[in-house]
């Protein structure tokens, strides 16, 4: 009956309770966009990092380096020579070393020229065919192949570059050996090959005479000099390093960087700034939404302290009829945690709108998606007590105010 | 049936009523008037519980009101005590007959639908249940308090110049209500008012 009351009061004013309720659902729901938010997005940049200590690439930006080579997300600061990569992949410190050559893509995905073990650090199984062993086979990402619908056998041709208008490389097609199971990494968007067939079309696409045609097509028996000079001028774009002595991740990088034309940079000290960075953004934009729930508060406030005066007489009769007082005091407190309940659940709902909207458009420009159906327990506890705490607070004068009501005074004056 | 002894109320030093003892059975009506500033109103908020007496008691039922604590004394008033004020005050977003029913529900949390309907038919209201209070006139909603009143068939009807805000028909049809409900109902009635169309109604008169 008390819940009763204090729904058909708060619909009395509905003016009131909307602009309460509205301010209330905007700071949930971008508080809790942004938690989700933030921690879909660590997961998943953290997940991708996983069994990389550092990333040898040509000189440039680190951060664009491993945005670049681990999430394919930006473009790669340049090319390095596989002869001089391979110097530090043999090194004894390194325990596994997989190269990366980006070529082509298509219609936006990737095609990469890499090793088995790339699949290996992603933990990808073969759900059908079998690995690429031949140039111009390849292993499609789960996404890739649900997305293009492509199945084992399917010919296709590549787009020159990272851009999906890119010229279409059409003397070679390239066929589906295998589809990877779902890994929920970058490596579901990627279209993986071995590192030959991205020489191979572009040695075509630079010299008329086939250096790539000639050492594919002679295959086994070519000769072992010929294949290192050609070697020697091969560039790949990035190689993924993990170390088996990790002295290395403090020496290489200034050893590369002094040494060579390259650079080795490590993922975790970059994203950590990037995390760093973006912290700067989403700690702003919380403290923006704890000011609108502030602001809601206050809102709710006003609206008890003001109607107090009329329903003083409401609260004198309901006392007349038998009501103890902290019944009263019961019933205002429960039309503001009641208002609060419902922002929560508002809040709750758009902002997982918001997220589903945000992950669609990241989808698209960054091949990574957020879910919006995923409930992070602890965080938005705390925003729920968080919330009710707000309503509390805003109703405890007026409630008070109610408890301790004079009613004969208040009907005597009348 | 209700009895005071020596009723004493201090509002401060200079201001002080003192009460001559009364007593009403149940299903008589006994009718409070003088002139204002004589502590009318004070007289019936110390009957119905809503003031504390600087001294003296009162009896409801051979319970003496005065020593009840503050929440037990909430209760006792929803139970037996239904009062009448001079302006009808409702739970304006609730319509009429959600506020009977909430008279009733604060004092035993049930919800005597059935008894307010019949109430409000008795009153000739019943088409007006489902309207919110704010849609009567001053006199439906001054039955519509006697409804919510008599709904706990308390053991003492107090009302407050009840009839004061009417015109004479309404007033009339107010007056012969009180009368004739805390007959059937078989509770003691006490009116507080200065309005010369119930003395003509009713016999026993206390001049305060």
């Amino acid at each position: 009956m008390i819940a009763k009351i204090a729904w058909k009061n708060s619909w009395f004013k509905p003016l009131n309770t909307v602009l309460s309720i509205i301010l209330l659902t905007a700071s949930v729901a971008i508080i809790s966009l942004l938690i989700l938010l933030q921690k879909q997005f660590e997961k998943q940049f953290s997940s991708n990092i996983d069994g990389v200590d550092l990333v040898i690439g040509a000189k440039g930006s680190p951060m664009q380096l491993i945005l670049s080579s681990v999430y394919q997300m930006d473009a790669p600061t340049g090319n390095i020579n596989y002869k001089e990569a391979q110097v530090w992949m043999k090194h004894p410190f390194v325990k596994t070393a997989i190269p990366l050559a980006f070529g082509d893509n298509y219609r936006g995905f990737r095609i990469v020229g890499t090793t088995e073990e790339y699949l290996k650090k992603y933990e990808a199984n073969l759900v059908s065919g079998t690995m690429f062993t031949k140039n111009f086979e390849v292993v499609l990402g789960s996404e890739v192949a649900r997305k293009m619908n492509f199945k084992v056998g399917d010919k296709f041709f590549g787009s020159h570059g990272d851009a999906e208008e890119g010229e279409v490389h059409d003397e070679y097609a390239y066929i589906v050996k295998g589809i990877a199971s779902p890994t929920g990494k970058v490596i579901d968007n990627l279209i993986l090959s071995n590192i030959e067939s991205v020489w191979a079309m572009h040695h075509h696409e630079e010299d008329a005479t086939a250096a790539a045609e000639h050492q594919h097509e002679e295959g086994d028996d070519h000769n072992h000099e010929e294949a290192h000079d050609h070697e020697s001028d091969h560039e790949i774009t990035a190689v993924l390093v993990k170390l088996k002595n990790k002295m290395g991740f403090i020496l290489w990088p200034r050893l590369i960087a002094q040494n060579t034309k390259m650079q080795a940079a490590s993922p975790a000290i970059e994203i950590n700034r990037l995390f760093s960075l973006f912290g700067i953004g989403l700690e702003a934009l919380q403290y923006l939404a704890y000011g609108i729930m502030l602001i809601s508060g206050i809102s709710i406030f006003i609206a008890l302290y003001n109607t107090l005066k009329e329903r003083k007489y409401e609260f004198a009769l309901m006392r007349v009829s038998g009501a103890s007082r902290s019944q009263l005091l019961i019933l205002v407190l429960f039309e503001s945690i009641l208002l609060c309940v419902i922002g929560f659940i508002l809040g709750t709902i758009v902002g997982r709108l918001g997220l589903y909207l945000i992950s669609t458009s990241t989808e698209e420009n960054y091949k990574m998606a957020f879910n919006p159906f995923e409930f992070a327990g602890k965080e938005e506890g705390i925003l729920f007590l968080t919330t009710i705490f707000v309503g509390l607070i805003a109703a405890v004068i007026p409630a008070v105010k109610a408890y301790r009501l004079n009613i004969s005074k208040t009907l005597a004056n009348a | 049936m209700i009895r005071t002894q020596q009723l004493l109320f201090q509002y401060n030093s200079e201001t002080q009523f003192q009460f001559s003892d009364l007593q009403c059975k149940a299903g008589e009506a006994t009718l409070i008037t003088g002139a204002s500033g004589t502590g009318k109103t004070t007289l019936l908020h110390l009957l119905g519980g809503l003031l504390k007496p600087t001294s003296g008691a009162i009896f409801i039922n051979d319970v003496n009101i005065c020593t009840l604590s503050a929440k037990k004394l909430d209760h006792f008033r929803g139970q037996n005590i239904g009062l009448i004020l001079q302006k009808a005050y409702f739970i304006a977003s609730l319509t009429v007959l959600e506020n009977i029913e909430l008279a009733s529900w604060l004092t035993d949390n049930t919800k005597k639908r059935e008894k307010a309907i019949e109430l409000l038919s008795l009153l000739g209201l019943e088409q007006s249940a489902s309207k919110l209070p704010s849609q009567l006139s001053v006199g439906q909603q001054q039955r519509v308090s006697i409804a919510r009143a008599l709904i706990n068939q308390p053991k003492l009807l107090l009302a407050d110049e009840p009839t004061s805000s009417l015109d004479d028909e309404n007033a009339k049809i107010v007056a012969e209500l009180l009368a004739t409900l805390s007959q059937k109902y078989n509770a003691a009635l006490i009116i507080v008012t200065h309005d010369q169309r119930l003395k003509e109604r009713f016999k026993t008169t206390i001049e305060l």
